[in-house]
């Protein structure tokens, strides 16, 4: 009878647009976490798909640590250009002032760990009670216990014990005053297929995938670090020109780049099907302190 | 490319976390980061542990036991898989009936040396009952029983018997080690009196998502877009997921729970009008007249009439610690419907061991049992048999917004439980 053939990645969108329109159906006052990374990039994507002709019922909200690639702040105005969408900044930088909050030390002073209060002050500024975000589950053992809509309590805490089963795709976006839900409508993708999405739907991405040359500090780790101004080297700290990309665009002081020459999403996806060592892994220096290091952010209010 | 969902299931230690590891790990989909962060870490067989792969949460690690469900993934060149872990023990019942919910296929993963145990049966029926057609009996440690045949061959024969009771439709039993590796990806010469697949091979080739396409044409309303621009006026499109079966332009549908009729003017995907549209799809559908339609109503073809109804007979797995009283007044969920119920009367307790019926005036945490239902407003439903989107549903707590219960709706006319609960005593 059926002569319609989907395959796995039109599975996965289907569910992703079913999901994000659940948010509208369901929420107040939804909005779209956007970081500038290709994950948060597809769900503009999926977004566009679930929504037109009409507007999308959410704004795009970007918490912006200060410590960004500007190739990524130019795509992210471009991208809401493009859209025509309300884009909503929150500064990190701000909060710390406001609440008197201790600027990281080190060498390597990564601000992920302040996000969290900017995003809690702009939950309450804006009574957000939806928070869609492009995390995944493939990225991190907690997160692969999250539920797709997780719901948190005022503080933002998230609390694995107490999760309310999800059953089929009958997503249970009922809260109580003070409580929102963080909904992940790609949590069943993985990295690759975040990119063979992005290679079938030919999305354009910031510069920073791919292949560049540029002046990376070199840790002990051997992991490389791009250089740029707020890092606080010494003399000891190698300093090297290499050829390299991102995986990730996170807080510049602690995203490692990955030495690689792939100029198009072809060749990302071939360098990926090679690669031996996962996203997170590959490109995040402050996951490493301590195994539960996500699980406790998580609780604490981190994405 | 296609996906496959899948299920294992077992009691605590029938390695159930380490069959995962090895179908991550035999299948490179293990990362180096990932693997050294385990060889950091003591482990009871001096190797890598790869249990330790599934093991997420702190607290986990602790007490050495799944709490919660996990969700991991891999892929080889036919399949995407996405693999659900649900917990053994009893106490988190709920746990395994939400990993189930969304499988097309559980692996009941049974140790050689305890052979089918009460909490084999436990999963069985929880998997049948949420409508799983394929069933891979894993038959592992196979090597702390010396490979012997005889051994496996008395576990198919226990458990064809309850299989025979549920009548559970699709059945592959393998014997393997996950420990080792034995018939998990490759096929091993440990065991070369089988002659089957291995387990992998067995996933890649079962086949999947049979019967969304073939049953009953069913969309329900998300969303309505209504842009109010210049450019689109008097647009006004019905965003849904089609939950089964196939949707043409120029069908004539009733719109439930209402009753009124019109017809299919466009069928939207990405803003590019479709002919044919079928189940998964998300899509835009626009029709010929201009009705008040809303969230949570459906779009019924004339030809493949649904149950419209505020009384439901119902299978519900209970998931609150506090137990479930007839009279209580709670929510009904029913995908992107949300309506008032109440509870009017439990009708039967299913005792998960021997999958008889007993009498019952409450439901307590964990409890399978048959519900009368009265809803405020019509529901549009199916039989849970009959079509597995749109028999399904969630009791919500109206005060916390707490999910209380996985429910199953039952013959929509006459007999009263879905088939494969049947009287053994």
């Amino acid at each position: 009878m059926s002569t319609l053939h989907f395959d796995y990645l039109d599975r996965l969108e289907a569910e992703a647009i079913h999901i994000l329109r659940e948010v509208a159906g369901q929420f107040e006052r939804p909005a779209l976490l956007f970081s500038g990374g290709k994950d948060s990039i597809v769900l503009t994507r999926l977004a566009e798909k679930a929504f037109r002709p009409g507007r999308f019922p959410f704004p795009l909200v970007h918490v912006d640590t200060g410590h960004n690639f500007p190739e990524v702040l130019a795509y992210r105005d471009e991208l809401a250009a493009y859209l025509g969408e309300k884009l909503i900044v929150r500064r990190v930088e701000d909060t710390i002032r406001r609440q008197h909050l201790r600027e990281p030390g080190g060498k390597f002073p990564s601000r992920n760990p302040l996000q969290t209060y900017t995003l809690l002050e702009t939950i309450e500024e804006f009574g957000f009670d939806a928070c869609i975000g492009g995390a995944r589950r493939d990225e991190e053992k907690a997160r692969a216990k999250e539920r797709i809509f997780s719901v948190r309590d005022e503080f933002g805490q998230w609390d694995p014990r107490r999760q309310r089963p999800e059953l089929w795709n009958i997503y249970n976006g009922r809260i109580q005053k003070g409580e929102n839900v963080r909904v992940f409508p790609i949590s069943n993708w993985t990295e690759l297929d975040v990119w063979r999405y992005i290679q079938r739907e030919n999305i354009a991405l910031p510069s920073i995938y791919f292949g560049h040359p540029r002046t990376c500090v070199v840790l002990p780790s051997g992991q490389l670090l791009g250089l740029n101004e707020h890092l606080r080297l010494d003399a000891t700290d190698l300093i090297v020109e290499r050829q390299v990309r991102f995986r990730t665009v996170g807080d510049s002081t602690c995203t490692a780049a990955v030495e690689s020459d792939a100029a198009t999403i072809d060749d990302i996806i071939e360098d990926l099907l090679q690669a031996k060592v996962s996203e997170r892994g590959a490109t995040r220096l402050d996951d490493n302190i301590s195994e539960a290091g996500m699980e406790d952010r998580k609780r604490n209010g981190y994405f | 490319m296609d996906l496959l969902r899948f299920i294992t299931c077992g009691s605590v230690d029938d390695g159930k976390s380490t069959l995962i590891g090895r179908l991550l790990y035999d299948s490179d989909s293990v990362s180096l980061d990932v693997l050294a962060a385990l060889e950091n870490r003591p482990s009871v067989h001096g190797t890598v542990d790869l249990a330790l792969l599934t093991d997420g949460l702190r607290a986990e690690r602790e007490q050495g036991i799944t709490i919660d469900v996990a969700y991991k993934y891999f892929t080889t060149p036919r399949r995407k898989f996405i693999i659900t872990d649900a917990p053994g023990h009893v106490q988190y019942t709920r746990n395994m009936v939400t990993g189930a919910s969304t499988a097309d296929l559980a692996i009941v993963l049974v140790d050689a040396r305890q052979g089918v145990v009460e909490q084999t049966r436990r999963h069985s029926l929880i998997a049948s009952l949420v409508g799983i057609r394929h069933f891979v009996l894993a038959v592992n440690k196979m090597d702390l029983v010396g490979n012997d045949q005889a051994v496996f061959d008395q576990i198919v024969a226990d458990y064809a018997a309850l299989a025979d009771q549920l009548r559970l439709p699709h059945i592959t039993a393998i014997p393997l080690s996950a420990l080792l590796g034995d018939n998990v990806v490759t096929r091993s010469k440990n065991l070369s009196w089988y002659s089957g697949p291995s387990l992998l091979e067995h996933l890649e080739t079962v086949p999947a998502f049979a019967e969304a396409a073939i049953a009953d044409p069913r969309f329900q309303v998300q969303y309505v877009i209504r842009p109010q621009t210049n450019d689109y006026p008097d647009y006004r499109g019905y965003a849904g997921r089609i939950q089964s079966g196939q949707y043409r332009r120029g069908d004539r549908v009733h719109i439930l729970p209402g009753g009124r009729e019109s017809v299919i003017e466009a069928i939207e995907v990405n803003q590019r009008e479709v002919e044919t549209a079928a189940a998964p799809q998300a899509v835009v559908i626009r029709l010929r007249d201009d009705i008040d339609i809303s969230r949570g109503d459906s779009l019924v073809p004339a030809g493949s009439p649904a149950s419209v109804t505020r009384e439901l007979e119902a299978t519900v797995c209970w998931m609150d610690e506090r137990p479930l009283w007839p009279g209580r007044k709670l929510l009904v969920q029913h995908h992107s419907a949300l309506v008032k119920a109440v509870v009017s009367a439990i009708v039967y307790k299913v005792n998960v061991r021997t999958y008889g019926r007993t009498t019952a005036d409450s439901a307590q945490l964990n409890d399978i049992v048959g519900v009368r239902l009265k809803t405020a407003v019509p529901l549009v439903v199916d039989s849970y048999q009959q079509n597995r989107a749109t028999g399904a549903f969630i009791l919500v707590d109206e005060l916390s917004g707490d999910t209380l219960a996985a429910g199953l709706v039952g013959a929509v006319q006459n007999s009263f439980a879905p088939e494969a609960l049947v009287y053994t005593s």
